[in-house]
């Protein structure tokens, strides 16, 4: 116990900077996987079948594949099978492939959700704004966006909370975010070695932030409350 | 000269006949309710008229002017029939009155879009606003809502939600006011509310057009009465007559169960 003290200072400052990678790869994964889900689930929907094939093919592989094998995969294949390595070395090559690799994944998640969102409402909503001369446009930011927010904000909590942990996979390409840096003291590291103690520590950091996401998100559902 | 004219209207499902050559036509100020068993296409027909369903034949006019020709193309380009729905309000079964939104932002938003698309619009943006605020208030006044203008439709009753829909119709100013079926998803005790409104909408001469279940009042409240069976018109004509000397056997025991009731 007494060492753990000692070290704890270190290791804190270690583990730290790799949550705040973690935190970086978290934000950019939804930021990205918003608006593209949005755009995989109209094309699902669409009437052009070709489109909505495609579309429903891509969402099937990405879902029925590990997201660890799609990491492995999206940062070596250019590299070592093609022979142009796009990513770029170091950390920020690292750091774009699991960026790539994560909006990807969780866009089709996302795009799932939406498209229950979106199909779960009355076609009757649609209709009262046709009747009322309102553009496909305007019932879709006007009528339809709010009530498929309502619709979505549980599901999507729940791949977002999901996704905190799931960033821990970001690990398999070396990316150096909390899992990596806590493993770190196993190896050596600042003079510290053999210790497993920061790694197990690092699942404090997912669950209060978690904990504050939880806490978020339900207030966001109840915001939402009053309507029905 | 007629308000509206529907022309050889024809329109199927899957192979399946929905309306077969139907005709009508109404004159300004007057009430036509369409009555007939479920399944025999007044839905469709109201649907139809605003261009919710495309019909395979026939045309559709409101004051002269052809809105609809499914011989013409041109008459059914996406652009030109938003603005050609406007001539039509349609109150549906089941509200659909946007839950976001309260009773009066109901009433307000489609107008408020509609004058957002005016050139003229930032500079007046707040004077529109009050317009149609004063208005759509008015609205609902007349519908008997006063103090209910802030709720959200989960807060109303059906019988009032029902009443905000055809404020929100309303607003719009339609040449015709459609109504499907507007109190057959309502208890008895709120459909007498509901009824009154039109009834009143009726005496102001509104143009409307009524498919219903409810016999007394479509007798009572309509110039003019069409009976549909099986996708036709089998009969139709002044109210009064129609239900009181039906000329179709179909239509006689179609109205036996309402004369015994």
């Amino acid at each position: 116990m007494e060492l753990i003290m000692k070290q704890m200072p270190v290791v804190i400052g270690s583990l730290n900077i790799g949550f705040l990678q973690t935190l970086k790869l978290f934000f950019v994964t939804l930021i990205g996987a918003f608006p593209l889900g949005l755009i995989i689930a109209f094309g699902s929907m669409s009437r052009f079948k070709p489109l909505s094939v495609f579309s429903r093919i891509i969402v099937w592989i990405v879902r029925g594949t590990p997201l660890m094998i799609q990491l492995l995969i999206i940062y070596f294949f250019p590299g070592l099978v093609l022979g142009n390595p796009i990513w770029g070395g170091g950390e920020t090559g690292r750091f774009l492939a699991a960026s790539v690799s994560f909006i990807i994944n969780y866009s089709c998640y996302f795009s799932e959700i939406y498209r229950g969102g979106i199909q779960g409402i009355p076609i009757g909503q649609e209709e009262a704004g046709l009747v009322l001369g309102m553009t496909k446009k305007q019932i879709f930011f006007k009528v339809t966006l709010l009530q498929m927010i309502k619709r979505i904000v549980p599901p999507i909590s729940n791949e977002i909370i999901t996704l905190v942990k799931d960033t821990s996979l970001a690990r398999i390409i070396a990316l150096q975010e909390i899992i990596w840096a806590g493993q770190a003291f196993m190896k050596g590291s600042q003079g510290i070695s053999g210790a497993i103690w920061p790694l197990f520590f690092t699942a404090v950091y997912y669950l209060i932030f978690n904990g504050l996401l939880t806490i978020l998100l339900g207030r966001l559902e109840k915001k939402l409350d009053y309507f029905k | 000269m007629a308000i509206l004219e529907v022309e050889h209207i024809c329109k199927s499902f899957n192979h399946t006949e929905v309306l077969k050559d139907i005709s009508f036509s109404l004159e300004k100020g007057q009430v036509v309710s369409i009555i007939g068993s479920s399944g025999s296409g007044k839905t469709t027909l109201l649907r139809c008229m605003n261009f919710l369903e495309r019909p395979e034949k026939g045309r559709i006019l409101v004051n002269g002017e052809v809105l609809f020709d499914a011989a013409d193309p041109a008459t059914q380009m996406e652009s030109s029939i938003r603005r050609k729905r406007l001539h039509f309000g349609l109150v549906f079964q089941s509200f659909n009155l946007f839950p976001q939104y309260t009773a009066l932002e109901n009433v307000m938003l489609a107008k408020e879009l509609l004058a957002s698309e005016q050139p003229d619009y930032k500079a007046k943006k707040k004077e529109i606003h009050n317009e149609i605020r004063l208005e759509a208030e008015g609205l609902l006044k007349q519908m008997g809502l006063d103090n209910r203008m802030n709720n959200y439709p989960h807060e109303l009753s059906g019988g009032q939600q029902q009443r905000v829909a055809i404020a929100r119709a309303l607003a719009l100013r339609p040449d015709i006011l459609c109504f499907d079926e507007p109190t057959s998803a309502l208890d008895p005790e709120l459909t007498g509310e509901v009824l009154k409104v039109i009834r009143e909408l009726a005496d102001r001469n509104t143009t409307m057009v009524i498919v219903t279940h409810e016999m007394a009042f479509a007798r009572d409240v309509a110039n003019h009465t069409i009976f549909m069976d099986e996708g036709r018109i089998l009969e139709q004509g002044d109210s009064r007559r129609l239900f009181e000397d039906p000329r179709e056997e179909r239509t006689r025991q179609f109205l036996a169960r309402f004369h015994q009731a």
